[in-house]
Formats: structure tokens, C-alpha cells, sequence
């Protein structure tokens, strides 16, 4: 039972330099938690004082932008593809 | 083309006692700040980054006289722009018409309105600025390959600076944009990719691209230097007006970021004394197929709810997630400037509308932008004297079908006189 979340490159470094890790099922919320709990200093990096998810960034759980599923609640099952990207310029 | 630059205040350290033009980048958001490299967020809150730079140099070192003197293309203005070196001045990107538009004027009830023709770059859209930035830029970074996202005219932009500097281009595209855009972009050598999603899905996959390729992404990781270019756009307008600020800008809206930087460009222009810093508004035009910003500006929210499947004719407008998107509504709203959309008739009717009045074929965008500017002449925004400017950026050829129903069909007449007198008096 796994999901795999890819990390952009400015957020790298606290993962050690990993593109991606491998962490347990839950909620969006549940996962980003875990993320923290491996790697801290990645709930600060991604949400705000209030505890919602920085304008700039953008989550995808297998492509699919959460803010059109369920946010914070979106289900990630096994092998599900958790995706954070920051926002960016047009073409 | 020979250059006539005028004297340059270079970049990097040296002369000036010391003083550097550019000094790094800082976070729009938070300020932290960053050493010029090719990175786009701050990597403490993601805000978008900004190349800084020290207006009292430019201020000192710069005139309408000096930049008089530099080539007619956007070069002209390279102090207020983010190289170290020189970009490419014998590509004759920018110094596009800004036409007196008195016949569309008359049919809009606008008395004094102007048009800033940027249908005339080299791949006919004003993305040839930004390109110009971000590839010399590219260049300037030691990347080998240059590369984006784009809804059309981006990607054969880049394909053309590619070929000029010498760098491998990819460009991917959502399957469904206009094939005449797959063609422009193809035909100069670029590695041209459809994928079968919306622009965002494209922005989302080269995101990663740009992370695990470690490309010059122009929309990407050199998005700092590349939405400078666009600064170019506002320089130029206040120049052929005399060194005048116009009293309102009419501007279409993708990601936002041609709207915020062309705001920019005016304010800078004031903040190192070339024009006399006066007030104007700032107005944008969206597809009501694809109208994230227009329809957070009419909620008067702050934040942008994201589109997800766009589903208009204007193609290169239809950014679902606009990056710039809150910095739009931020701009529009303190400048007493709105926000607002066209349906896709009313798109088609307004390129043939500028096409008839102006004779300046363009795309889609355009069809927006006049469709829009009509909505807000209606609506009272603008005042009875007051000099309007709408910004014109890409051609109309790339877009033929979105004219092409509403034309209808060429008559055809037997190549004899008696043929064609018969036709002319059916006509009448």
C-alpha cells in the first residue's frame, strides 16, 4: 500500500534532494501530513497562516487538480500519483 | 541592421562604482531574495519571482534621448530589460504601429482610441518580446535547449529564437489548439508536441519536464526574465505618444502576466522620471469560454477559481488556472480599470469589425479585446476625451476559422464581362 508524491525542485532539498517519495494512503490532507511528519518543514512551505494550501501551489492526485475534487479531503488510494507544482506563466 | 545602441549600463559589476542595473530577484509575495539564476518560485512561499533592479542607475543613465538613439525594435529599451549581454537586435522584434483608430472608434462611441498593432512580430504575436528575453536569457544561463507550454503563438515564437541562437526547441501544445499554430511552429525545425489534455494539463507535465530535463522552460524556470519582455509593450506606447501615459489600457487575459507587466512597464517608466508618472486604468478582456478572472472580478473576489475544461474560439486565451490571475484582479481594481468577457460570436463579429474599420486582420484575442472594449464603452468606462489604448497580439491568419462560417462562401463568376455584370447587378 503506497502512493507516490513528486517533489519540485525548489522543495527538494528538504526531502534530501528526492524527485519523489513513497508514503501511505489517506486524504490529500492525511499524505501532506505524513510528508510533514518525514520531512519537516514542508506544511509551512505549502499552506499558509491559515492552513489552506498557498495560492501558488497547485496539487494534482493523478493529474486532476484538487481544488476540482474534494481539496484537502481528496481520497489518494495505492499507487495513486500525488503531484505538487507551482503555478505557471502562460503561453 | 547595423546597431546605434546607445551606451549600456551593463548588468554586471563594473563602472558606475560598482552599482549593478539588475540586482537579483526577490518573491513578489514574501521579498526573500534570490541571486539571478534560472528559478521562477520562491522556494519559501511559491510566490512568483521578479528580476529587481536599480532605478537610480537607470535613472541616472538613461533618457528619452539615449534610448532615441537604439535600434527600432524593443532593444531600444534594453536597460529596463534582464540581460547581461546583448539580445538579438537584428531580429526585428517590437516597434509594432500604434494606429490612430478613428473608424473603430466612431463604431465604438470612443472618440480618441489607439490601437497597439503587435500582429506584425516576426511569427506575428507580441510573444516574440517575451521570447526575445527569455531566449537570450537561455542563452546567457548556458542551457542547449529551450522549450514550452503554449496555446499557439508561444511555441512558434520560441521556434524561431531557437533557430536564430542556435538552441534545440521543444514545444508542446494541447491537442485541440488550431493546426495553422502546429505548422508555424513546426516548419522552422521545432520539436512540436501535442498532448492530448488542456493548456494546464501541458503546464502541469512541463512543470515536471523542466524538473527532471533540466531545460530553459520560457514559461517555466526563466519566467522571471521572459514576462519582462512584455514591459516592452507599454514602453513603446508611451514613446509614440510623445512620452504621454494613455488614460486606459484594454489588455487580454491568458495567464495574466502580459496585463501585470505591461502595468509594470508604465509605472517604471514614471519611477525613473521619462514620463510624468500620471494615474491611468488598466481594463482586461477574457472569453467567457474560459473567464476565471472575469468572473472572480464580477464576485469581487480576491482569489481566482481555476476553469477547468476551457471552451472558446480565442485558443491562446484559454488558460484555465491563470498564474497571474490574482495579480490581475489586484491591478484592474486599484487602477479603477475592470474586467470582462465576450461570448464566442461576439469574438468573430469584433475580428471582422476591426478588420473592416482598421484594416488589421487578427486572431481571436484580438476579437476578445475589440469585443470587450465595445462592452465597456457601453457600459460608460471610459471618460469623453480620454486616450484609450487596446493591445492588439496576434494575427488573424492563424485563426482562419474562427471567421470562416461567418464569412460564408466566395461567389464564383465565369471568367467573361457579361458574367460579371450579371453578378454585380444580383448584388445590387
Amino acid at each position: 500500500m503506497a502512493v507516490k508524491v513528486r517533489i519540485p525542485t525548489p522543495l527538494r532539498p528538504l526531502a534530501g534532494g528526492a524527485s519523489e517519495v513513497t508514503l501511505q494512503p489517506g486524504t490529500v490532507g492525511e499524505v501532506l501530513a505524513s510528508l510533514e511528519t518525514d520531512f519537516p518543514g514542508f506544511h509551512d512551505r505549502l499552506h499558509d497562516e491559515r492552513g489552506e494550501i498557498r495560492r501558488f501551489v497547485n496539487i494534482y492526485v493523478n493529474g486532476e487538480d484538487i481544488r476540482f475534487l474534494e481539496g484537502q479531503s481528496t481520497p489518494v488510494a495505492d499507487r495513486d500519483e500525488v503531484s505538487i507544482v507551482p503555478a505557471v506563466a502562460g503561453g | 541592421m547595423v546597431s546605434t545602441l546607445a551606451p549600456v549600463v551593463a548588468g554586471r559589476p563594473g563602472g558606475n562604482d560598482g552599482r549593478t542595473r539588475i540586482n537579483g530577484l526577490a518573491c513578489r509575495e514574501c521579498g526573500d531574495t534570490y541571486e539571478i539564476a534560472p528559478i521562477h518560485v520562491c522556494s519559501r512561499c511559491f510566490g512568483p519571482l521578479e528580476v529587481q533592479y536599480d532605478y537610480d542607475l537607470i535613472r541616472e543613465t538613461v533618457s528619452r534621448e539615449t534610448i532615441a538613439r537604439g535600434p527600432d525594435n524593443m532593444w531600444r529599451y534594453r536597460d529596463f530589460l534582464p540581460l547581461d549581454g546583448e539580445g538579438d537586435i537584428d531580429w526585428r522584434v517590437g516597434w509594432t504601429p500604434l494606429v490612430r483608430a478613428t473608424r473603430l472608434g466612431k463604431a465604438l462611441g470612443i472618440n480618441n482610441l489607439w490601437l497597439k498593432n503587435d500582429a506584425v512580430n516576426p511569427t506575428y504575436s507580441f510573444k516574440d518580446r517575451v521570447v526575445a528575453v527569455a531566449s537570450a536569457k537561455a542563452k546567457e544561463f548556458g542551457f542547449d535547449t529551450f522549450a514550452c507550454a503554449s496555446t499557439g503563438n508561444l511555441a512558434s515564437a520560441v521556434a524561431a529564437a531557437g533557430v536564430r541562437l542556435g538552441l534545440i526547441t521543444y514545444v508542446f501544445l494541447p491537442q485541440n489548439t488550431e493546426r495553422a499554430k502546429f505548422l508555424n511552429a513546426q516548419v522552422y525545425g521545432a520539436n512540436v508536441i501535442a498532448i492530448d489534455g488542456t493548456y494546464d494539463d501541458v503546464n502541469r507535465l512541463c512543470s515536471e519536464i523542466a524538473d527532471q530535463r533540466g531545460w530553459a522552460f520560457c514559461n517555466i524556470n526563466v519566467r522571471p526574465y521572459y514576462s519582462e519582455g512584455s514591459k516592452t509593450l507599454a514602453f513603446e506606447v508611451a514613446e509614440q505618444l510623445g512620452w504621454e501615459v494613455p488614460d486606459h489600457l484594454v489588455i487580454p487575459i491568458a495567464s495574466g502576466s502580459l496585463l501585470v507587466k505591461i502595468t509594470k512597464g508604465f509605472n517604471e517608466l514614471a519611477k525613473v522620471g521619462l514620463t510624468n508618472g500620471k494615474a491611468f486604468k488598466v481594463s482586461g478582456a477574457q472569453a467567457e469560454g474560459c473567464n476565471p478572472v472575469a468572473h472572480a472580478y464580477t464576485r469581487n473576489w480576491d482569489a481566482v477559481k481555476p476553469v477547468k475544461t476551457p471552451n472558446t474560439i480565442a485558443k491562446s486565451l484559454a488558460i484555465g488556472n491563470p498564474a497571474d490571475g490574482y495579480y490581475v484582479l489586484k491591478t484592474t481594481r486599484a487602477t479603477g480599470g475592470s474586467v470582462a468577457e465576450a461570448t464566442d460570436p461576439e469574438i468573430a463579429d469584433a475580428m471582422r469589425l476591426l478588420a473592416s474599420t482598421e484594416g488589421i486582420f487578427a486572431e481571436t484575442a484580438a476579437g476578445v479585446t475589440i469585443a470587450v472594449l465595445k462592452k465597456l464603452a457601453e457600459q460608460g468606462k471610459f471618460g469623453r476625451d480620454e486616450r484609450v489604448v487596446a493591445y492588439i497580439t496576434g494575427n488573424g491568419l492563424k485563426t482562419l476559422d474562427a471567421v470562416d462560417t461567418l464569412l460564408g462562401e466566395t461567389p464564383v463568376v465565369q471568367p467573361n464581362l457579361d458574367a460579371f455584370e450579371t453578378y454585380l447587378s444580383t448584388r445590387h
